[in-house]
């Protein structure tokens, strides 16, 4: 299988469904002349054109709510937000309009809108460009939230977010935009709402989403390396639908689990999973479940301390060792 | 279109306007100074950028210098200013020093914001400053409720609150357009039209007539278009703004035509791309607003050759320092990322020892 980078697979996914489905069109600040301020859609404006590739001003409310109301009619919207971090500038038409719109119209109208960008700290920019509010947007009813952390997640998730027939919230990372990873060139999809277990172990259960996927791997290497300890890494992918069996099925099999997020920690995806499996697994459990997340503070911009505000391996380890 | 200025030549009217006129050679000379300084404190920056030494986005505010020399110089005592991210050069000129700009930029706990804020969040509320502000038209209403706390406080005063072309597409500033005019509140809009949003230039993202300031009528807000290269110009029209609101409580839109040398922030790769290398040097060439002080101070005898030189060491020298303070200064501490959060748990008050704040474990 080729490698390409986590930036190129999302490029791909939106390309290959530009091409299938005509509906589908892609409009954000800065994405169709200046190749993306991410280099995300490099090259599709001068592949597909004006009327696909649209460049909007600086009016997220606007725009989005734009998206919103052509998805009534049919159209297949991917529209780009440079930073999730701008949504809260449009956050009306993301919670009232699009996540409410199938519901107060009795399910007569649907709203097959994809909302997508980075979505992350730990790149200097200070609490105004931080935002990780996948929490927030699960928290609505009718909205979907995806976070991938690989390249052939991101590709295979964003193609069934296109199609999907509701509002799908798909968040990625600045920082894993030049990652590296194998996906096939042949066509394929990953359904919403399956987790993915991204290496398996015995005794001890590490969830995670997005880029905290890559800090619960980094842990679980050195665990079995230092410590002896065999973890099994669940990665969400989804967080809103939620596949719980995957994450059941594997804390049944190893009695303990840590979840980390790298968002902040009140009302987290971590607390509505430590939740679930309270109820769901208490007989199963031989340790409290315990979570990780940033430091319950705006993000830092201090380049010395903001790598400490965010989940580091070493911080996993010393969760997992106080329960194993 | 009011912008791509082809000629060096500014309206020469307005060093007769009477707030011109009573300037001293002093005067004078300061403005030259603090916009050498924004520039030397800068181009500092963009060096210590250069060596991985700043984190995230630097927008440097090179070629709109006159700007915010220009329109602060004004201030009175209850006067305000606030800003977007672009916003080293309006602290600056606020009276912010150096030594704390560099640290913050630099992530010390030496910096204006203890190195919480960065580049795109300076603040001195002490100098009547207000920020620094990330988001893309989120200080508009801000700067309407400076206003708004003016008048109800009673005090004659002004909220200068600036923007970029780009913003002026943000809906909040809209909404903070119509309370303005029906309101009264003393705000002067600064549109700072340097043309271009990141790689998008303005008639590429903006609707109207003959210029931006323009879609204030709609609000029944007086506006005005200004040359940003002459800082005559500049104080005359934002004295016209700022006495509007003293002594009507009236909004004043002023879109004030300027350059950026440099592209976006740091990271624009492409700003010689969405513009020609041909067009930047035209502006730098023709249109600097310190080469054409300069020149308007020689002619006027103000500005002996030898001074400019010794003013600009004086600038880089003060940058220099500022550099050095800034690498001498202590990182903060891991403790202090939970600080500033809360003024009552900060305080410890009753209130910030009652119930729990903070949720890591
Ligand atoms: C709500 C929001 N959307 C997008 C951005 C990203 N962004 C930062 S600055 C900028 C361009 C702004 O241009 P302009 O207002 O003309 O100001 P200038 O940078 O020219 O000073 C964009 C798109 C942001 N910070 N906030
Ligand atoms: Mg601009």
């Amino acid at each position: 299988m080729p490698e390409i980078t986590y930036r190129e697979a999302i490029r791909h996914a939106l390309a290959e469904e530009l091409e299938r489905d005509e509906n589908v069109v892609v409009i954000g600040e800065e994405v169709a002349e200046y190749d993306g301020a991410y280099k995300v859609t490099e090259g599709l404006w001068k592949r597909f054109g004006d009327k696909r590739i649209v460049d909007t001003p600086i009016s997220e409310a606007a725009f989005i709510g734009m998206g919103v109301g052509a998805s009534m009619l049919g159209l297949r919207p991917v529209m780009e937000l440079m930073f999730w971090s701008f949504a809260t500038v449009a956050w009306d038409q993301i919670i009232n309009n699009a996540g409410f719109v199938r519901y107060m119209s009795g399910g007569l109208i649907n709203c097959p809108i994809v909302i997508r960008g980075p979505a992350n700290g730990g790149t200097g920019v200070g609490a105004t460009h931080s935002h990780t509010p996948e929490n927030m947007l699960a928290n609505i009813p009718g909205l979907k939230v995806v976070c991938p952390a690989t390249a052939y997640d991101a590709k295979g998730l964003l193609k069934t977010a296109i199609r999907d027939n509701d509002p799908v919230m798909f968040l990625e990372s600045t920082l894993l935009y030049g990652n590296l990873g194998e996906v096939p060139t042949e066509e394929y999809l990953i359904p919403l709402g399956v987790a993915d277990v991204k290496r398996e172990g015995t005794d001890i259960t590490l969830i995670a989403h997005g880029g905290a996927v890559l800090t619960a791997l980094k842990a679980a290497e050195l665990l079995a390396a230092e410590h002896d300890i065999s973890a099994e890494v669940v990665d969400l992918r989804s967080i809103r639908p939620l596949d719980e069996e995957t994450i059941l099925k594997s804390v049944r099999k190893t009695h303990r689990a840590v979840l980390i997020e790298e968002n902040k920690p009140f009302c987290g995806v971590g607390a509505q999973i430590s939740s679930m499996l309270m109820q769901k697994a208490f007989d199963d459990l031989d340790a409290p479940v315990l979570r990780i997340s940033a430091i319950d503070a705006p993000a830092i911009y201090s380049p010395h301390l903001e790598a400490k505000q965010l989940p580091r391996p070493t911080d996993v380890i010393a969760k997992v060792l106080s329960i194993c | 279109m009011p912008l791509l200025m082809d000629t060096a030549v500014t309206t020469p009217n307005f060093d007769t306007a009477p707030i011109n006129q009573s300037l001293t050679s002093e005067d004078k000379l300061r403005f030259l100074r603090d916009m050498m300084r924004i520039r030397r404190f800068e181009q500092g920056a963009l060096q210590q950028y250069s060596q991985g030494k700043i984190g995230g986005f630097l927008h440097v505010y090179i070629g709109q210098e006159s700007v915010a020399v220009g329109t602060v110089s004004l201030m009175g005592a209850n006067d305000h200013v606030i800003t977007a991210y672009r916003d080293h050069g309006h602290a600056l000129a606020v009276g912010m020093n150096m030594n704390e700009c560099m640290a913050e930029l630099l992530g010390k706990a030496t910096g204006c914001s203890k190195g919480k804020g960065g580049s795109m969040h300076f603040f001195a509320p002490d100098k009547n400053y207000w920020g620094g502000h990330g988001i893309v038209g989120g200080q508009t209403p801000l700067g309407l409720g400076l206003a708004y706390g003016i008048k109800y406080k009673g005090l004659t005063g002004a909220a200068l609150c600036f923007m970029g072309d780009g913003a002026t597409n943000q809906g909040a500033w809209y909404e903070s357009l119509n309370l303005a005019s029906l309101w009264d509140l003393p705000v002067v809009y600064i549109i700072e039209n340097n043309q271009y949003s990141m790689g998008t230039s303005l008639d590429r993202s903006s609707a109207f007539r003959s210029c931006l300031a323009e879609r204030a009528a709609g609000f029944a807000i007086d506006w005005d278009t200004c040359n940003g290269e002459d800082i005559y110009e500049v104080r005359a029209k934002t004295q016209i703004a700022i006495d509007r609101a003293h002594k009507q409580s009236r909004p004043t839109v002023l879109e004030i035509d300027t350059y950026r040398y440099y592209g976006h922030s740091v990271a624009d790769a492409k700003h010689k791309v969405y513009r020609s290398e041909e067009e930047i040097e035209r502006y730098k060439q023709n249109h600097d607003p310190i080469r054409l002080w300069k020149a308007r101070l020689i002619s006027e005898g103000v500005l002996a050759e030898g001074k400019y030189d010794e003013m600009d060491a004086a600038a880089k020298a003060e940058a220099d320092e500022s550099i050095k303070f800034a690498e001498a200064s202590p990182w903060p501490s891991e403790a202090s990322i939970s600080e500033d959060v809360y003024f009552e748990v900060d305080r410890q008050t009753i209130a910030g020892r009652t119930g729990k704040h903070f949720f890591n474990d």
